[in-house]
């Protein structure tokens, strides 16, 4: 990893008696598509605005750049924001509103009219010079957001929610455009969302939070195939969750009797409580007519209901003892008939190499 | 007449539930109906007859105001050429130019302050500072004389002008903070966080955001005082006569023409502002779309 460009030590932050962010300690390196990934209210907005200088952390510090941020205001940090609502100026041009920034420090008229040139370009808003953001699309006064902070040449860039305010087509348009922006400039971002997909499919590592804290850093894969909790679990994409009781180790097998299935074992390495989650991914769950395969996690049921969504449908399917389990089931056949239909009498199976263990 | 309103009112409805049996009458359907109609017309004649009156009868070719005699423009040019109302004219430009400009000042840093800072016993102060909104202009008048004579200041411009820009700050901070109401704070942000300091960010962002609220409540303002008459009566000292206190004055010898006339030219006026007003907003106003 190269060198961290921003370095949160210990920051934690209160408002009157309520903890925001709660002793909070990450490194992010150059270059980084860094994602802080939580619930509304877990404390990433307010994580983001300690490095933009909007708020002052109770305790811990924070260094940008190799440079200790406190007492230091939002408008002398080498970084630059994009809020949540743009915070386009309303009253200014196209033009005025990304070349501001430079306006306000000086910087010659010429050389502002050069730069802004290249950020629109950038954004691919050229041809709009001129116009006003009252005459922009959502999607556009988001670039304009965009080009006004890279003009700036920021060390990090900060994004607030940046897609939250744009539908769905355009979002995921624009989540491939930020990775490309990204690349193209080759500086840090850092970004807020409460959306899992927005954070798997943009970020390089991505920081889950819940309740002020940090609960995980790690790749995208990583956190989705190896969350180290049911919060980490449960927030990223879905999961079948079945409590067990431990009942030994073997082989690096951990052997557990789960609620439904009975006595199973599963690849495990480190320390359970005698209490633990089984948890597997819908999409790993397999559906069969026949009993399948000897060594495989299964349960027979019945399918309660199934949720079409054209390119996979979610099958609910239900044992007698009132446990449920989903299983996505692709639709790699054109045809209007499902493999299973509701009421059917089906095995679902996953294989112990699949099954996540959740001891947290 | 009342009962034939009714029986009106009583056959459009009747009409109305047999065309469209299932739907009920919706309170912006009751405009539809011609009785309401008549109602409006109504009510309209009362606010603006004596109005229309008013202005009609400054072309009047009468020495009396109560019987039509024929066009002129007479009126006119004598008013015109009335040295004394020449003068209050003056008086009350002057008057209005300067407390409208003192007092969209601090109304509009007393609206901001309110918008934006919390502060000990806040409500307290919001709620004095609105007082001379609710307070009887009559009581008001009588505190300004007072309070004048108390100090031993000379009554004069000086005294007016005092006065209307104490009773006219508490319109222009309410406009001003109804007007931010609406402001995202994260410009103010954006700003900063673009490398403008404070008062850059006062200036560039915060202020024009204010102009469509700062011209409304200045002219509020202006207009207040130009009408205003209880206050200036009492405040008002030999040779600072208003236009207003002049025209009352000219009253109490006879009605004449003269008096509608320059009571016309006085609603031309106000009426000219706030339409230019309204431009300046309506055009901001449209900048500010989809904000």
């Amino acid at each position: 990893m190269s060198r961290a460009i921003v370095s949160i030590q210990n920051v934690s932050k209160l408002f009157g008696s309520i903890t925001a962010v709660d002793d909070v300690s990450l490194d992010i390196a150059e270059g980084e598509f860094f994602a802080l990934l939580g619930p509304s209210g877990c404390g990433k907005t307010t994580l983001l605005r300690m490095l933009a200088g909007f708020e002052i952390p109770s305790s811990g510090r924070i260094m940008i750049d190799g440079q200790e941020m406190e007492g230091i205001d939002p408008n002398r940090r080498p970084v630059n924001m994009v809020f949540q609502s743009y915070a386009v100026f309303p009253h200014m041009s196209v033009t005025d509103n990304v070349g501001y920034g430079l306006k306000v420090t000086g910087v010659p008229r010429a050389e502002i009219d050069k730069r802004v040139k290249e950020a629109l370009a950038l954004v691919k808003l050229d041809g709009y010079e001129r116009r006003m953001p009252g005459q922009l699309s959502g999607g556009q006064r988001q670039r304009v957001a965009l080009a006004r902070a890279l003009i700036k040449r920021p060390k990090v860039l900060l994004l607030d929610e940046p897609l939250s305010a744009l539908d769905a087509k355009l979002r995921e348009a624009m989540q491939l455009e930020l990775v490309r922006l990204k690349n193209a400039v080759g500086i840090t971002f850092i970004i807020v969302t409460h959306d899992q997909d927005e954070a798997l499919s943009m970020a390089n590592r991505i920081a889950v939070m819940d309740r002020g804290r940090v609960v995980q850093v790690a790749s995208p894969a990583e956190l989705y195939e190896f969350p180290n909790s049911r919060f980490v679990a449960d927030f990223i994409g879905k999961i079948n969750l079945l409590e067990a009781r431990v009942a030994g180790m073997e082989n690096g097998r951990l052997l557990a009797d789960a609620v439904g299935i009975g006595r199973v074992a599963v690849p495990f390495s480190g320390a359970a409580k005698s209490e633990i989650g089984l948890a597997v991914r819908p999409e790993k769950v397999k559906l069969d007519r026949s009993e399948p395969a000897v060594g495989r996690l299964k349960i027979r049921g019945r399918v309660r209901e199934i949720a079409y969504y054209g390119d996979e449908s979610h099958v609910f399917i239900e044992d007698g003892a009132g446990l449920t389990i989903t299983a996505n089931v692709p639709n790699d056949a054109r045809t209007t008939q499902g493999p299973v239909a509701v009421g059917d009498e089906v095995w679902v199976s996953w294989a112990p190499a699949d099954t996540l263990v959740l001891t947290e | 007449m009342k009962t034939g309103m009714l029986a009106e009112a009583g056959k459009a409805i009747g009409t109305a539930t047999r065309a469209r049996p299932k739907r009920r009458v919706l309170p912006l359907d009751y405009a539809r109906r011609r009785s309401i109609q008549a109602l409006l017309a109504g009510i309209f004649v009362f606010l603006y007859f004596p109005i229309v009156a008013l202005v009609a009868f400054s072309f009047n070719n009468s020495r009396r105001n109560v019987t039509w005699q024929g066009f002129t423009f007479d009126y006119y040019v004598k008013a015109f050429n009335n040295a004394s109302l020449h003068e209050a004219f003056t008086n009350s430009l002057i008057v209005a130019g300067v407390s409208t400009l003192i007092s969209t000042a601090l109304g509009a840093m007393l609206g901001l302050a309110l918008y934006r800072f919390r502060f000990p016993m806040k409500g307290l102060v919001d709620g004095w500072v609105s007082l001379p909104i609710v307070i009887p202009e009559i009581c008001m008048g009588v505190a300004m004389l007072a309070f004048f004579a108390a100090m031993d200041i000379q009554l004069g411009l000086a005294t007016i002008t005092v006065s209307h820009i104490a009773f006219t700050i508490p319109f222009v901070a309410v406009v001003i903070r109804a007007r931010m109401a609406g402001f995202d704070q994260s410009l103010e942000e954006a700003s900063r966080d673009l490398g403008a300091g404070q008062w850059q960010t006062f200036w560039n962002v915060t202020f024009p955001y204010m102009g469509p609220g700062l011209v409304a409540g200045a002219l509020l303002a202006f207009t207040l005082s130009l009408d205003d008459f209880v206050i200036t009566f009492f405040t008002s000292g030999p040779g600072s006569t208003t236009f207003p206190i002049k025209i009352y004055s000219m009253v109490r010898f006879s009605v004449t023409p003269e008096v509608n006339a320059a009571s016309t030219v006085l609603i031309v006026l106000t009426l000219t502002l706030t339409v230019i007003a309204m431009v300046i907003q309506g055009r901001s106003g449209k900048q500010m779309v989809g904000k």
